[in-house]
């Protein structure tokens, strides 16, 4: 016993600097912190350019413009700056950028956001150069005071080194003096073969952080005064309030307010459980009125008419349709994906400290320029007076990339509502049934094969919402009504087919979708990877064989074909009541193979053993985090595959939490390979591409175990004896 | 006025009995390691100890959990076998179930020094992990148990940079560790 602790008011804000394992992750908490901290070190503080700060304590903080949500950037990006500037890791500080124009993704220009598995792509040149110049200032320095040819010094672990004095003083000693030189115009980079950090599997700096639990995240923060909200949001999507009773939540001793706001009714108290509590007792009217109420088997209907016609063309090579006509073998078949929620473990929050001449958000962002600039248009306040401040991500899956930022808007009016600090907090249910999700896709697909068993026509017909429609991201990613996400993974397969068209409806529905970790590829893949398979059976051939046949020109794609069929002994025998299946698709510029090992119980349940799993993804800046990342995007698909869908009834999300919406768990868990493959070619994303394969794999390994082609998912017991019987007629 | 021990500490709290443990813990005691994830004894974000036992908070009324020994991540020592193992195993990626995790895991083997993969999945399969760290939990817990039973013979979590520590003092943090962790 260590006596007691009266706890009735106190500041937890306090965990500011967070101790971690040797790396200390800096968050400033509050405004006043960060400011004092600024202005204390401003004076002799190298701070060459906007990603690196040298203190003279020696101290290097690394400020990074991505959000960590569990794909390592804060890990591999500074290996990038480490790689050129060879620091001590026990001194290295992470902080999060605040937003600024330097810190705008280096592709997408105007925003800083993480998304798209491009961080370490985006910023492979500038987080290098950037460690570059550093390290040319410190040297120029040295060599300056000590009067020697610069040439002649080095650099190693923190400390700027003239070998042939015997002479070295650490970075920190340097920095008044090499904050007074100009940065060099432009730096010569490592050549790959004296890399020295780069490829390594460096241990995650955040892992002890998050394994001993004084990691933050939005859910985390605490502040003196600060209130929490739990908003009532309608039942349906644009559903408004027509009129609300707000006696019995008010009545809920620690209640502060009740206040309607733009997307429902918010109550604000003095802790979660009590806002949860009261805003439950809460009695609201909606309106429906004017509203056409989604419904999964009206949509379902709907969109099969649409995809019996072609739509806006998105690829069109030769005659598809005639190639087709003139087919010694023709196949067709229809799939159909449903709506799925993002549901990262940690849910949706949001913490506005607003007042009348400035705004402080602390969230765990995706999209932090397009949150700030949201938050300044609801609070009426200059962009540069609304600060975001970014804490870790419990998960993000582009749930937190929400292009009209809606949890920070409604957490900002909120805050405007009750002129008070407060935490907008969703609860489970919030989350699974608040919308933005991956959407509902059906496809028509039918291909042509000739008599020697040759794809001669590929025609490829989509029915879906747009994810881009109605928001800023439209006029970019939509051309000649063609969003590109809707189709990405379906209008570039790889295969040698003469005669392809891929065809696009797209739906107007009142479901808010957005982009789910692999996009469009999260459909596509499973599509166009089941209907390859069903081709070479359909004229007996091994799966596998078949697509290296269609793969002559694109050697990446055969070389991770190539390594996960040898590596999974593809072909060979296994254990009783076991099938393979295998896919191949390429997503944010990185190709990924995968085999799974599958059986089939009497009841329908699948159960997948092992899945193998092989990744082109360029240059490997850390491998572990490469596997980790393939590891994660086969769980998250595998849980989409078996489990997972939103579906509507009257409108009515008719899903809740864990339990009607599962997630892989342990028992579930299968054995996992990953194979990379060495490349000297630029790094591209491994954050997403994990996914899109494993959907088509466990497909095509049940329908070598059962002979039931599952063109549905998810893969429940259900659908599998109902496909089992299909199969058997 | 409910009191609680947490961690070894007492505790007053001024809070509505029927309020859940978890957010009493979170918010009126602000140890946030235990964590929201479902609020419906689905997930095991919120996974501490009572008594030893593995116990979702979010399904413990705080009024039942007064006159029990409560921990939480918190009370449990960093140099504790099964963090070694999570760090040496790189296992968090989001980390916001981890903390769910490492509370199962630990009173896991409390229970079962050495589990077998049945006894993982049948402990650990109430803890959900969104982004799939399920394969690398498992194998920290059999490095974990094989550390446990080796007395930290198996250390090799050092951080990047960080000096070797003596191994007699690590043998004893061991020890130390093993008698806190066990069933109190």
């Amino acid at each position: 016993m260590k006596g007691i602790i009266n706890m009735t008011r106190r500041d937890f804000l306090k965990t500011g600097a967070l101790l971690g394992g040797g790396l200390v992750l800096g968050f400033s908490l509050t405004p006043q912190e960060s400011s004092g901290e600024a202005t204390a070190q401003a004076a002799a503080t190298f701070a060459p350019n906007a990603f690196i700060r040298i203190a003279p304590d020696d101290s290097v903080t690394i400020i990074i413009n991505k959000a960590e949500m569990g794909q390592g950037v804060y890990t591999a990006l500074p290996m990038l700056i480490a790689e050129e500037l060879s620091i001590d890791w026990k001194k290295v500080l992470i902080e999060a950028a605040p937003v600024a124009p330097e810190y705008n993704h280096t592709e997408w220009k105007y925003i800083q956001g993480t998304g798209g598995s491009s961080s370490i792509r985006s910023s492979w040149v500038q987080f290098r150069k950037a460690g570059a110049s550093a390290r040319i200032m410190l040297v120029a320095a040295a060599a300056e005071l000590w009067h020697v040819d610069p040439a002649a010094c080095r650099v190693k672990r923190g400390f700027v080194i003239h070998d042939s004095s015997h002479r070295r003083l650490s970075f920190g000693k340097l920095a008044d003096k090499a904050a007074l030189l100009t940065p060099p115009k432009d730096v010569e980079l490592k050549q790959p073969e004296y890399f020295t950090v780069i490829g390594k599997p460096m241990r995650r700096v955040d892992a002890r952080d998050k394994t001993t639990g004084t990691a933050v995240f939005g859910l985390d923060i605490k502040s003196p005064g600060m209130l929490t909200a739990v908003v009532a949001r309608p039942p349906v999507f644009g559903g408004r309030v027509k009129s609300f009773n707000p006696e019995k939540a008010r009545a809920v001793e620690g209640v502060k307010a009740v206040v309607q706001i733009d997307s429902g009714i918010a109550v604000v108290a003095d802790h979660f459980w009590t806002a949860k509590t009261a805003r439950d007792a809460l009695e609201i009217v909606w309106d429906e009125s004017g509203l056409s109420l989604p419904d999964t088997e009206a949509l379902r209907k709907q969109y099969d008419g649409l995809a019996a016609a072609q739509g806006a063309a998105a690829r069109r090579d030769g005659d598809a349709a005639q190639a087709f006509a003139q087919a010694a073998r023709q196949i067709s078949a229809e799939y159909e994906v449903p709506y799925l929620a993002h549901a990262p473990m940690e849910t949706l929050n949001c913490f506005v400290d607003l007042h009348s001449d400035r705004c402080d958000i602390w969230t765990g962002t995706q999209f932090q320029t397009v949150d700030r600039d949201a938050a300044a248009r609801v609070s009426g306040l200059a962009h540069e007076q609304v600060k975001i401040h970014t804490t870790y991500l419990g998960g993000g899956f582009g749930r937190r990339a929400n292009p009209l930022s809606d949890f920070v808007t409604e957490a900002v009016n909120v805050a405007k509502a009750v002129q008070q600090p407060v935490k907008t907090v969703w609860t489970r249910e919030d989350d699974i049934k608040g919308g933005y999700y991956r959407p509902m896709w059906r496809d028509r697909i039918s291909a042509g094969l000739d008599a020697e068993g040759k794809l001669t026509s590929w025609q490829h017909t989509i029915v879906g919402q747009s994810i881009v429609a109605g928001t800023s991201f439209e006029p970019m990613m939509v051309k000649n009504g063609i969003d590109s996400t809707s189709v990405e993974g379906a209008d570039d397969i790889p295969y040698a087919i003469a005669n392809i068209l891929v065809s696009l409806h797209t739906t107007k529905i009142g479901v808010p979708v957005q982009w789910w970790r692999s996009v469009g590829h999260s459909h596509t893949a499973f599509v166009v990877e089941t209907f390859i398979d069903e081709a070479a059976h359909a004229v007996g051939k091994d799966p596998y064989e078949f697509r290296r046949g269609l793969l002559a020109k694109q050697p990446r794609h055969k070389a991770v074909l190539d390594l996960v069929a040898q590596k999974s002994r593809w072909g060979e025998q296994l254990k009783a009541g076991r099938k393979q299946g295998m896919a191949v698709h390429k997503s944010f510029n990185s190709y990924v193979a995968q085999t799974a090992e599958v059986s089939v119980s009497k009841e329908g349940a699948v159960r997948v053993h092992k899945v193998v799993c092989a990744v082109d993804c360029g240059r490997v800046v850390n491998p572990d985090i490469v596997k980790a990342q393939m590891e994660s995007g086969i769980v998250f698909g595998l849980s989409a595959a078996l489990f997972g869908a939103i579906t509507f009834k009257n409108g009515r999300v008719e899903q809740n939490n864990f339990y009607d919406y599962p997630i892989l768990r342990m028992k579930d868990m299968p054995e996992v390979e990953v194979h990379i493959i060495k490349s000297d070619e630029p790094p591209t994303g491994v954050g997403e591409p994990g996914v899109p394969p494993i959907a088509p794999a466990v497909a095509n390994a049940v329908f070598a175990a059962t002979g039931a082609r599952l063109r549905q998912l998810p893969m429940t017991a259900d659908a599998v004896l109902k496909a089992i019987k299909t199969a058997q007629k | 006025m409910i009191s609680l021990e947490v961690n070894g500490n007492k505790y007053d709290v001024e809070v509505n009995p029927d309020v859940p443990l978890l957010w009493v813990i979170r918010e009126h005691l602000g140890l946030t390691a235990t964590k929201y994830g479902c609020g419906a004894a689905q997930c095991g974000a919120c996974m501490v100890h009572i008594d030893g036992k593995a116990e979702k908070s979010c399904q413990v009324l705080v009024k039942d959990a007064q006159g029990k020994k409560i921990t939480t991540l918190e009370g449990i020592p960093q140099d504790h076998p099964v963090i070694k193992a999570w760090l040496s195993g790189n296992v968090p990626q989001c980390g916001y179930c981890q903390p769910g995790q490492v509370m199962t895991a630990i009173a896991l083997l409390n229970e079962k020094s050495r589990p077998s993969d049945d006894d993982i999945d049948d402990s650990m399969s109430g803890t959900l992990c969104r982004c799939g760290t399920y394969h690398r939990i498992r194998r920290a817990i059999h490095k974990a148990s094989a550390m446990m039973a080796e007395g930290g013979k198996h250390d090799r979590t050092r951080t990047e940079g960080e000096k070797p520590k003596k191994k007699k003092t690590r043998r004893k943090r061991s020890k130390k560790t093993k008698a806190k962790g066990g069933k109190q």
